[in-house]
This record gives structure tokens, sequence and C-alpha cells, in this order.
């Protein structure tokens, strides 16, 4: 008996037929019905109609005829939702069935029937079916979880279906447990409600790291995928992770490799860069990558994609396995394509004579797109392979004398490369190419060869006859031709002014009056704005010296690197694109995948696989932050950059050694008055956020914090004047390009003028003293304020006072000696250097005894996110080292440190739309943590 | 995960269609038989991405079989479930055509709703499959043990074997399978060469029996100590071999491999592949192919290919074909052979030479004059010479050393066990360049 014949069914009244034949009382008859029905609606014809007639066949004994009627319930419930509820009883009934396979059955079909009524009659059998006896029912009803969040979100979590789906993750079936952590992933990738998120603790993940070695090859490929998303505590564990998963590496599904991989990659990010263990791990990765080159071709493809990434995230990893990606003759034109773009990004000196013969080679094949990116391709080894360039360009001499004309355009688009790459080396080859200008009928072919005649027109004797001829079809070019004529001929108009007058003349004026495109028109009135003005200044912008072309154009940009790296073995390591730009409503969801912070920073350095001297290990946040300028900063930073350039010279020196009182006074005054404009005695509080912001630009325009606006507290009256005769002094600390200082303001409310001011400290924790005298503009008439700043050091002698952060000072002038206390914020003592590498953090917070601990509780008032506080407290000199997001909140770990050396690590747990976060502060002196705490109620508080 | 699986014939006809999830709407279907199977040539990569939605498809024979979906899913996971759902549709029926799936479309659906749920593959084991869908319908007649057992073996932590396997004769074989692949210069420069190994079991055991496998992999060898030992010294003359890479079957305790490199599984019964490996050093190259060619003038060519077999003189070499290819513009060939047969195939583009066999440490030749029209078309691209043969032993010169069984539970030991080891080594893509 075969089944094609239902295929064949096309009559008229077929519809009508049906019915009867499902209405008959003959068992076979019914199913033959079915059949039919399902076959009609495979091929896309409407059989809604027979909605009812087909589920009053449901209830059998036959399950071949059952799983049929499923079929069908499952395409069209959704167009005939009243009906489909006939169809609750025997659901509901089948899953109390005594067969196991029953009871899966009918809860794996009622989750993929989306009517709402059938939804509510499904949470009770399912509660049952997650607690069932046997475990092939567990393991489907766990996918119907995930089924049910899918129509319902709300009512899983309100039901607690999650919760039992966690406890699956402990089931002693392995496959059950993976298709708990499958439902449990999508989960939380669809949800955006933080109860959904998966719960990822050491617990859980070692009850998956056991389930791995027992469950079949799709759950491991599920349970390595969430295991990519979990973040190790610390590279032991990180470490003992990637040692339980590489044994994977030697599966027989590419799934399976490609999932350890990435679970291995993301891995060796979190244990130290240069830690052996990870060069063995790298060793390890090379061949099950190469076996992958031997599987079914599309499978490769994938492979190719995601090694593309790998080679430039870790180019030490394949380095020495060029050869396997030699294309094969018969290999499917997309792994060829695959092929060759990992060879270039393999080629290094040493191997390059091999690449070269092997890209000579299939630049003879036949595929015009193969040959074309072939041309190119050694168009890219001679600008990345210096020693290799000559024998480069004779390859492609070569290639251009074969005449064979898309071989000669994508040629000549190279040579134009490798010219920017290396003026005045391969000139001489010029002649031939203006032999095959004829035959360019590419617009990249063409502008290329435009550009190179413009570049040496002094060389090419008829430059002008060759433009010319380009010229008479002006309008016919496409834009990019077009403007690259337009600049050839006025650098030809510039190197040769006698003979081309007309010529430009020409061109101008087809570029300004004859062409609609704005583009053109602009350009073309800029050069004759330039031209007729001052040609000098034409000469020195239009032939001004090029900027050497980097290498490795078209390497990926870090950051979406390091994202896509998260994302190996999936579409997007496919794609090369993050999900975001090809999967609905994924913008909605807070990613967890991110590669720990150093690893963005630590990678721009390294361009390629021969060069790479920069060690690959933590920099700076700050020196990220000025790779990649964030939009709002980095207006100011620019500005600040021009205005102390051209106007502060000084101010650069002031950063080195504390100038002179004098040369600053006028400076001092500003920044004086800023400041209490800013934050005087008049209630911060009360200020609009944007004008505080506003002052703080203001600040660093005037070069008074280019590097660093710490928080800087109002001022404070320290000595009111009835104790002092007269003088108030008042005051508070601050930190300008790295210098602390004490900014004071005296007033002199006595009636005689005052002079021959004078400050000493007393010991005190720290070692604070004056770092130069105090300059007070003498006399100070009575009713006058001085607005007045001491430079301090940190080397003054050191005694610890209670309280702590205590500092007493006594303040002379030509009436009396006066003595007051203040308290130094402890902020003030932060040092710029106070950013631990990530490394010494790790073991540091390990290091210190947990009593050592102290969690507290502090307010972020504004509900700033972890960018704005990380960024806030930076300015502050509070680093921060990492930052990761578990369950929802955000950690931010970080480190300061003390003049006097002392180190305090804190980790701060902020969760969003909170208007509390929970600061842990680990340090060997526990003195100081109270203040720290402070410090940070205070920065985050006020700035 | 998957959002849906779609069968099409040459013509873009569904044959099959089976969706998942409900971002996936009817019009997929359509959209991937318009943009995919339509354009031909057009599309160059088996991943498609159509507004928003993508489609991963795979063609066996002339049937296109595509997975579609719209979120970010594990695109290795995708192949090799379409390369899983190719062999278990091979298993149950035979041969991937049109009829046959036409004829089996209740039994497919049946295997799409069982191995996919909500898009996540379970188990697609075919002998476990086999236990509880067959093609004369699920057998819904079973007692309660024979449940719980097909649902334990479904779900089991060894769900590749089913409990209770008795035979009257124990009996093993092994073939030691290897592809020899090879690129070389005209020069006889070795540009890449490589063996990709499988090792092929066949198991007729009772019970559920513990086997342990050993070869003379260089890595377990110096580990023992044992690389040395002069007496061990297989048929190319190596006493060990480096294995580049090597994977398992399901079966093989991963982690036991990483750690004592040690190879043991409980094997599934009948056939099934134990391992997968990969060579690249010392491999003994069975033949070595000499092209000559000569273009005399524009219309005319001397073609003379020297093949050298390189292997214990002892020892027999089978099914040797040479593929020497020819111009578009051929008009004629004339084939001078000493032994074998050799013809002109126009429709190929080929001369094809073939000689039953040849023994190792000979020598045979080949000359060709083909004429060719004159023709002003692109010039022809040389494709390399290609070579088929088999031969008796393993190129990468790998040996099994042992094969142990032990099954507590029942009462034959490993002594008890009949063994059969084979090797054959085949030419995987085997070419020279001209």
């Amino acid at each position: 008996m075969t089944d094609s014949k239902y295929f064949t069914t096309t009559k008229k009244g077929e519809i009508f037929e049906l019915k009867n034949e499902l209405n008959s009382d003959k068992k076979e008859k019914k199913k033959e019905a079915v059949k039919k029905v399902i076959a009609s609606m495979t091929v896309g014809k409407d059989v809604s109609a027979l909605f009812p007639d087909v589920v009053n066949c449901m209830q059998t004994d036959n399950l071949e005829l059952k799983k049929l009627v499923y079929l069908y319930l499952m395409n069209y419930a959704k167009s005939q939702p009243d009906m489909a509820i006939m169809a609750v009883n025997t659901f509901v009934k089948d899953c109390e069935d005594t067969n196991p396979l029953i009871r899966a059955l009918a809860v794996r079909t009622m989750g993929c029937i989306r009517v709402d009524k059938i939804t509510e009659y499904l949470c009770e059998p399912l509660r049952k079916c997650l607690k069932d006896e046997d475990p092939y029912v567990r393991k489907t009803a766990a996918v119907c979880v995930a089924k049910l969040h899918d129509i319902n979100a709300q009512l899983v979590e309100d039901q607690g279906f999650l919760d039992q789906l966690r406890e699956l993750l402990s089931d002693s079936n392995p496959m059950v447990v993976a298709n708990a952590v499958a439902a449990l992933s999508e989960i939380s990738d669809t949800s955006p409600s933080p109860a959904a998120q998966m719960e990822m603790n050491q617990q859980t993940i070692n009850k998956l790291l056991a389930a791995l070695n027992e469950c079949t090859e799709w759950g491991q490929i599920f349970i390595l995928d969430a295991l990519s998303n979990y973040v190790p505590k610390d590279d032991r564990e990180a470490q003992s992770i990637c040692e339980r998963v590489t044994p994977r590496l030697a599966h027989s599904n590419a799934g399976v490799v490609l999932s350890a991989v990435k679970v291995l990659m993301k891995g060796m990010e979190y244990v130290g860069m240069e830690s052996e263990f990870v060069t063995t791990l790298q060793k390890k990765l090379a061949p099950p990558l190469v076996t992958l080159l031997s599987s079914e071709p599309e499978v490769q493809y994938v492979a190719l994609r995601n090694i593309n990434l790998i080679v430039q995230k870790r180019p030490d990893i394949l380095k020495h396995e060029m050869k396997v990606f030699f294309v094969k003759y018969n290999d499917p034109i997309y792994v060829k394509l695959e092929k060759l773009d990992i060879m270039i990004r393999l080629a290094t000196q040493e191997n390059i004579a091999q690449v070269l013969a092997e890209l000579k080679e299939y630049a003879t094949e036949v595929d015009v797109d193969f040959v074309r990116k072939s041309v190119r391709a050694i168009g890219r080894c001679a600008i990345k392979v210096e020693q290799a360039a000559e024998r480069c360009v004779s390859t492609l001499l070569d290639l251009i004398q074969t005449k064979v004309n898309y071989v000669v355009q994508e040629a000549i688009v190279v040579i134009k490369d490798i010219f920017r790459k290396y003026p005045n080396k391969y000139e001489s080859i010029i002649s031939t190419l203006c032999e095959n200008l004829e035959s360019l009928d590419e617009p990249d072919a063409r502008a290329s060869m435009i550009w190179i005649v413009g570049e040496y027109a002094e060389r090419i004797d008829n430059a002008d006859e060759l433009l010319e001829s380009f010229l008479e079809g002006f309008h016919d070019e496409s834009t990019q031709v077009q403007l690259q004529l337009l600049t050839a001929i006025v650098k030809l108009f510039l190197k040769k002014p006698t003979e081309t007058q007309e010529l430009v003349q020409q061109v101008l004026s087809l570029a300004t009056q004859d062409s609609d495109n704005p583009d053109l028109r602009d350009r073309g009135y800029i050069y004759w704005r330039l031209l007729s003005t001052d040609p000098a200044a034409a000469k020195e912008v239009v032939l001004a010296e090029k900027p050497l072309i980097s290498s490795e154009t078209d390497r990926l940009e870090p950051t979406l690197l390091d994202e896509l790296i998260c994302y190996i073995a999936s579409l997007a390591s496919v794609y090369h694109k993050p999900p975001s730009a090809f999967v609905e409503g994924q913008a909605l969801v807070v990613r967890k995948t991110q590669l720990p912070v150093r690893s963005a920073s630590g990678e721009p350095g390294a361009t390629g696989a021969t060069e790479s001297p920069v060690p690959q290990q933590a920099q700076p946040v700050q020196q990220q932050q000025s790779v990649i300028p964030s939009h709002d900063t980095a207006m100011g930073d620019l500005l600040g950059d021009l205005l102390s350039m051209d106007l502060n010279p000084p101010q650069q020196q002031m950063s080195m050694t504390p100038a002179p009182q004098q040369d600053m006074g006028g400076m001092d005054l500003l920044g004086g008055g800023l400041d209490s404009l800013l934050g005087g005695p008049s209630p911060v509080a009360g200020m609009p956020a944007s004008q505080a912001s506003m002052g703080g630009g203001l600040g660093d325009i005037l070069g008074l914090g280019i590097s660093s606006t710490t928080y800087v507290p109002p001022k404070q009256v320290w000595l009111p004047a009835p104790k002092a005769k007269g003088l108030e002094v008042s005051g508070t600390f601050s930190i300008r390009q790295n210098v602390r200082y004490m900014d004071l303001t005296l007033k002199n409310n006595a009636m005689a003028p005052m002079g021959d001011f004078a400050i000493q400290f007393n010991k005190n924790s720290f070692g604070l003293s004056p770092a130069s005298a105090l300059q007070v503009p003498s006399p100070l008439s009575p009713g006058q304020t001085a607005d007045v700043t001491l430079p301090l050091g940190t080397n003054g002698p050191v005694q610890k006072m209670d309280p702590l952060m205590n500092l007493q000072v006594a303040m002379k002038n030509n009436i009396d000696v006066f003595y007051f206390s203040c308290l130094i914020p402890i902020h003030l003592l932060f040092t710029e250097d106070g950013q631990m590498d990530r490394k010494v953090f790790l073991a540091t917070w390990k290091d210190i005894p947990d009593s050592n601990e102290v969690q507290k509780e502090i307010a972020n008032p504004n509900q700033l996110d972890p960018k704005g506080i990380s960024d806030k407290l930076q300015q502050s000199f509070i680093f921060t080292i990492a930052q990761r997001n578990v369950d929802g909140r955000d950690m931010l770990y970080q480190s300061l440190k003390l003049t006097n050396g002392i180190w305090v690590l804190a980790e701060l747990k902020i969760q969003p739309r909170s208007p509390t976060m929970t600061l842990s502060l680990k340090t060997r002196a526990l003195d100081v943590i109270p203040q720290v705490q402070q410090a940070y109620e205070l920065i985050i508080a006020n700035m | 995960m998957i959002g849906g699986l779609f069968i099409y014939n040459h013509k873009g006809e569904v044959l099959i269609s089976r969706v998942y999830r409900d971002d996936i709407g009817r019009n997929a279907v359509d959209a991937f038989r318009v943009n995919v199977i339509h354009a031909r040539q057009q599309v160059r990569s088996p991943v498609t991405n159509i507004a928003r939605t993508s489609f991963f498809h795979i063609k066996r024979s002339n049937i296109w079989l595509a997975c579609v979906t719209k979120q970010n899913v594990n695109a290795g996971l995708v192949f090799e479930f379409l390369n899983k759902m190719v062999e278990v549709m091979q298993s149950y029926f035979g041969k991937i055509s049109e009829d046959n799936i036409k004829n089996n479309f209740v039994l497919i659906y049946e295997l799409l709703d069982e191995i996919l749920d909500f898009g996540y593959p379970q188990n697609a084991d075919t002998s476990i499959l086999k236990t509880f869908i067959t093609q004369t319908g699920i057998k819904a007649q079973v007692t309660k043990e024979e449940q719980s057992q097909i649902t334990s073996q479904v779900t089991g932590q060894i769900s590749w074997r089913r409990e209770g396997i008795k035979y009257r004769r124990n009996e093993l074989f092994l073939d030691v399978l290897e592809n020899v692949n090879l690129l070389m210069s005209p020069q006889g420069q070795v540009l890449s060469a490589h063996v990709a190994g499988r090792i092929v079991m066949k198991s007729y055991l009772s019970g559920m029996p513990e086997c342990k496998f050993g070869i003379n992999d260089k890595l377990v060898l110096d580990k023992s100590g044992r690389s040395d030992d002069p007496s061990k010294v297989s048929a190319t003359g190596k006493a060990s071999i480096a294995i580049d890479d090597c994977t398992f079957h399901q079966c093989v305790r991963l982690s036991k491999f990483e750690t004592e490199h040690s190879i043991s599984f409980i094997p599934p019964d009948g056939e099934y592949e134990l391992m997968r490996y990969r060579t690249t050093k010392d491999i003994s190259l069975p033949f070595r192919v000499i092209p000559l060619v000569r273009e005399v003038g524009r219309t005319k060519m001397e073609v003379k290919v020297v093949i050298k077999s390189n292997f214990k003189p002892s020892l027999l070499a089978q099914k040797i074909e040479v593929r020497i290819p020819t111009p578009l513009n051929t008009s004629g060939v004339q084939v001078i052979c000493m032994k074998g047969k050799a013809k002109y195939k126009a429709s190929e583009n080929a001369i094809v030479w073939k000689l039953k066999r040849m023994g190792g440490m000979k020598e045979s030749q080949i000359s060709a004059e083909i004429e060719l029209l004159p023709s002003d078309k692109k010039k022809w691209s040389r494709p390399p010479i290609s070579m088929n043969f088999e031969v008796p032993f393993a190129p990468s010169g790998l040996k099994v050393r042992y094969l142990k069984v032990f099954e507590p539970k029942l009462n034959y030991s490993d002594h008890d066990v009949i063994k059969w080891v084979r090797y054959i080594g085949r030419s995987g893509l085997y070419e020279t360049r001209c």
C-alpha cells in the first residue's frame, strides 16, 4: 500500500466526498480519509471546512489515526477556536492514559494548539506530567512549558511552572535535564521578566556538566549553549568548566563540537591571557576545527564562517593549518569563497609563497565570483605581507596579460590599493595598466584607474588625454566615477597647470552646473573656490599626503567580533551580524552574552597574525573609551582638548609640577568662582541636573579638569568668624589634573585689613601636607573675600587620627594663630593608578578573608544605570574592573587605591529600577570602610 | 529553535510541510520555493535570509529539505539535524526520492512529530525509533513493560541500545575504512594530503556488553611506553601513528578518552560507525600520478599519464580508475594504453581509464592525442586528473591492537566472541594538477 495516491485527488466536490468518508463507520475508510485530508493540507489546500468531522475521529484506539488527527488539529485549531474546544476532553483523558507514549503525545499536542480556552485546560495535566513517573512524559512536558510560555508568558509564571521546570534540572534522567535546560534558556531569552531568568549558580552548572556526559547529542548542544551564557566566578571555575567541556570536541556531531568551541572560546576569556592553560587549550581546539572541514558541505560552511571569527579573535589557534583551507576543485562555491577568506587571514611571511601559488591557480578557474575574489585576495596579500608585495604585483600583472575582462578590472582595483600602501614603489607598471583602459566597464575599476592616473599624473605623459577621454561620457558615469574624475582632473591641473586649464574648467562646470548630484556639486564648488582663492592651499588640500591604508581593512569591528564570539555556532555567527539584525524583538531583551570588559580593550592592538607585540592583557578602561568615544562625552573631551591645546599651554605644565601660585592666579580665581557657583554654600540639591553637568563641561573647557572631574563637596565653614577674630575660613578639597587641593575661601569680617597668612597641618592619618606656601592676596581688606587654593602633598608625617579622616590645621595671619579641624573626604586620597589588573583583582579578592568583607545598602537616588555609575565613579578614581549581569542584576567589580597604598576592592550590585544597591567592600584595612562607603554614596548622589 | 521543516521535489512542489512555531507562516513555504529553488544559480549559500526568516537547506538527489526559523538558532545543530533526518528516512524506506517520500508521508509526519518537539531535536536514533514507530503504524497494543522499555530507551542514558538482546553466536566485524585524499602539483609536490578514516563495526553481541578498543595511536603507545617495540611494526612499516583528531559515536565515553585515552563503550546492536579519525603525517600514498600535457598548436593536445603503485608487491589494488579531463571543445581523441581499458567520454569531458587490478611497485602508462575545434571561448581551466582505487591496507598505517568484550551479567567471555578485522583503503579526492 502506498500513500502517494492521496496526493492526486483533485476532483470537484472532493470536500463533500471526504466528509462522507470521514463519517463512515468503517475504521479503515476513516483512516484513509484522514490521510487524504492531511495530504491536501500539505500541498496547501484549505481543508478547514472538515474540522468537526476530523475531530470526531479523534477518539480512537488507533494511535496512527490519532496522530493524524492531532496533526490536523495543530494546523487548524487557531482558525476554528470554538470547534477546537470539542477536542479538549479527549486531550485531558489522554493525559491520564496508562500508556506513557499517549500521555506524552497528548501533552505535546495540546501545547501546540494556540487557543486560549484550550490553554486553560492544559495547566492541570501539564502540572501532573511534569511530575510523571515516566521520563518520556517528563521530557515532553518540559518542552511544553516553553510552548505555553510562548502563548501566555504570564500564565506560566503565575502557575509556578518555572519552578517546576527548574526542579527538572536535577532530574535523574539526562534527557529530561536537557529539555528543561532548552526550555529554560528559551524562556529567559524571550522574557523580559526577571522571574523568568535562568538561575545559573555553581550547583546548576555542576548538574548540567554531569548530564552532559550522558544525554543525546542534541541534549548536549542544549546544555553547552546554556553553559556558554554562564559567567564563571573566577578563573579557577572557568578553567574547570573548560576542562569538563573539552572532551566534547571529539563528538561526531558538528553541532556539539561547535557549541563546545563556543564555551571554550568564552571560557578562555575568563582565564588569564598568558596562562599555560589557555595555550594548551588553544592547541586542543585546532584539530577538531580542522575535522569539521571533512563533514557535509553545509556543515563545513557553518564551520568556516565560525573559523573566520575564531581566526580573527585568536589567530594562534589555526596559524599552522593553512593547507587545510586550500580550495578543492569540487568544493561548492560557498565553501570555496569562505576558505579563500580564511586563507588570507592566515597568510604570513612564512607561508605566503604557497598561498600565492594557490591563488594564482584559483584565478584561472571558471566561477566569476571566485576568480574575482581570488584576484582581490592576491591584492590583500600584498598589503598584508610587505615582503610578498613584489611577487603579488607581478602575479597581478600576469593576470592582466590574460586579458580576461573581469580579471583585469579586479586586478586594477587591487593595484590601486597597493599603490596606496606602498607609494613610489611599483609605479613603473602604470603603463601596462593604461593599456587596458578601454576594457574597463565597471565603475569600481574605472574609478580606480582614474584615481591612478590623477595621482600619478606627472609620470604619465598623456594623462590629460586619458582623463579627457573619460570626460566625454561624464553624465553616463556612476557617481563614484564622476567624483573620482573630478578629483583626478583637479590633481592634474595642480601638477600641470599650464596645459590643463581648459580641462579643469570643463569638469568643474560639468560637476557644478550640469549635475543633479549634491555631493558632486559640493565637491565641485569647493575645488572651484579653493582654486580661485588660494591655489597654494588647494595644492595642500588636494595633493595632501594620504594616510597609509591598513592591512586589515576587512576585519570585523572588535566589539562586534566579541559579541559574535558569544554566538559561535548560531545563525549570528553565520551571518556575521548580531542577532538583533535579523531576529524580531531581540532588541527588547537584555542579553547576558558579553565577554569580559578587558577583551574589548585588549584587542585593537593586535592587528594580525604576524605582528602582535602588544601583550593582550588588561588595559585601563580609560583607554578603551578613547578608542571608541561614547557620544555624550566625545564632544566635551574634544572641546576640552582643543581649548587646552590652544589657549592654556601652562595648564599642561601644571599637571607635571605644581606651578608657582602667581602664574595661575587668574585661573584659580575662575576655578574657584566656578566652584562656588556650582558647589558653594547654596544647596546643590536644588540645582537642576542639566545645569550642573553644563557647569562640569565649562570646567572642562577651561582646562580645570580635563582628565578628572572628581566630586567636590560643597565648601563648609571650618572656622567661623567669631572664633578667629573676624577671619572666616570655609573650604573643601578637590582634585584637579591629578593634584590634590585644599580650596579655601577667606573672608575678612573684621574692621582691619589682614595679611601675612600662613598655614600648617598637624600630623594626620594619610600624611597630607601643604605642598607650597599659602598665597593670599594681601592685604585682605575688611569685607573682602579671597579664594585660595593650596596644593597638597601626601608625604607628610603620619599619625593615625581619631576620627580617621580628621585633619587639624593651624592658620596664621598678622593678628593671631587660629586652629581648626576638618574632615578629609576619603575620595581625595584615591589615586589615579587605582585600577587593578583583572587577574590580580581576582586573586586579591580571594586572598582577603571573608571576614574583611563589609556589605551595605547604599542609595542610588537617580537610579543610574551601571554605565553611568561606573563612569561617575571612575572620575573619582574608582575603577570598574569587570561587569557582568547575574539574574538581571548588574554586578560591577571595582578597585581603588589610597595614597598610602591601601587597596579597596568593591562589588556593586545594581538592581535595575531600584533606588538602592548593594555595596560589598573588601580590604585589609577595615578602618577605611565606612569612609569609602560614604564616598560612594556622596559621589553617586551628588554628581 | 527550528520553526518548521519543509520537503520539496525538484520542481519546488511541497511534499512535506510541518510547522512547529507560531512565528512561521504558511507563506514561508512559498518564499523558499520562489527565492531559492526557482532562483537556481543565484543562491550561493546553504543559509538564506528572506524577510527576516532564515532558511537552512540541503539537497539530496533532487529533493530539497529546508528548515526555517526566525530565531538565532544553532546553525550547526540544524544542519546536523537535517542530515540525521535524511539518515532516518533512508533507514526507513531507502533512497530519498519523490516517490518514496509521497509513499511514506504519514510515516514522515509521525517521525517529525517524534524527533522534533517545538523545534528541539529529540532522540533520533533509528534503532530506537524503529521499536515504536513502524511502517505499519505505531504498535498500539503493547504490554506495559514494553511501553516503559520504549520510553526508557528513548530517554535513557544508553539510548542507542535496547536491553535483552540475545545471540547464539557472539560475533564482531570491524572494518577500518580509509579515504586517502591528495592534491599534488604537476611537478609531483604534495600540496595537501590527509586520510579520513572510519571504523565501522557490526556487533552481534548478547546483553549489554562493555567493549574496550585499542589502536596503534602514538599518544596511547607513548604513554604506555610500548612504542619502541619492534615486533609491533605495521604493514606500512610504522610502529605507531599520529592521529590528528578523532570523533566518536555517542556511545563512546568521551571523558574517559580525554583522561585515559582509552576507547570504551557499550556498542549499539548491528552496524554503526564507531569512530572517525584524520591523519596527515606519514601517509603512504598508494599511487603516484605523473601527468604530461602538451598543447600542439591550437587544435591539438598530447597527454601522457603514468601511474606508479607504491606498496608491497604482494598486495593488489583494485577498481583503479583514472579520469583525465579534456577541454570542452574536444572533437576527437585517440587513446593508447598497454593495460586496462580507456575510453573518451564526451558527455563527461574526460578520458576514463580503468584497470581491474594492479600489483604493488608497478607502473602503467596511457597516452592520448586530443583534437580540438578551434574556439575563441575563454580558456580551459584544466581541472585536475583524479584517480579512484581500492587497496587492502590502511594508508594511514592504523592498526587495531585489540577489542575486548566484557559482559558481566551473561556467561560469555572475551574469548567466546568471534572477531573479524578488515582494512580497506580507498581514494577520496585523489587529484593531481596538470
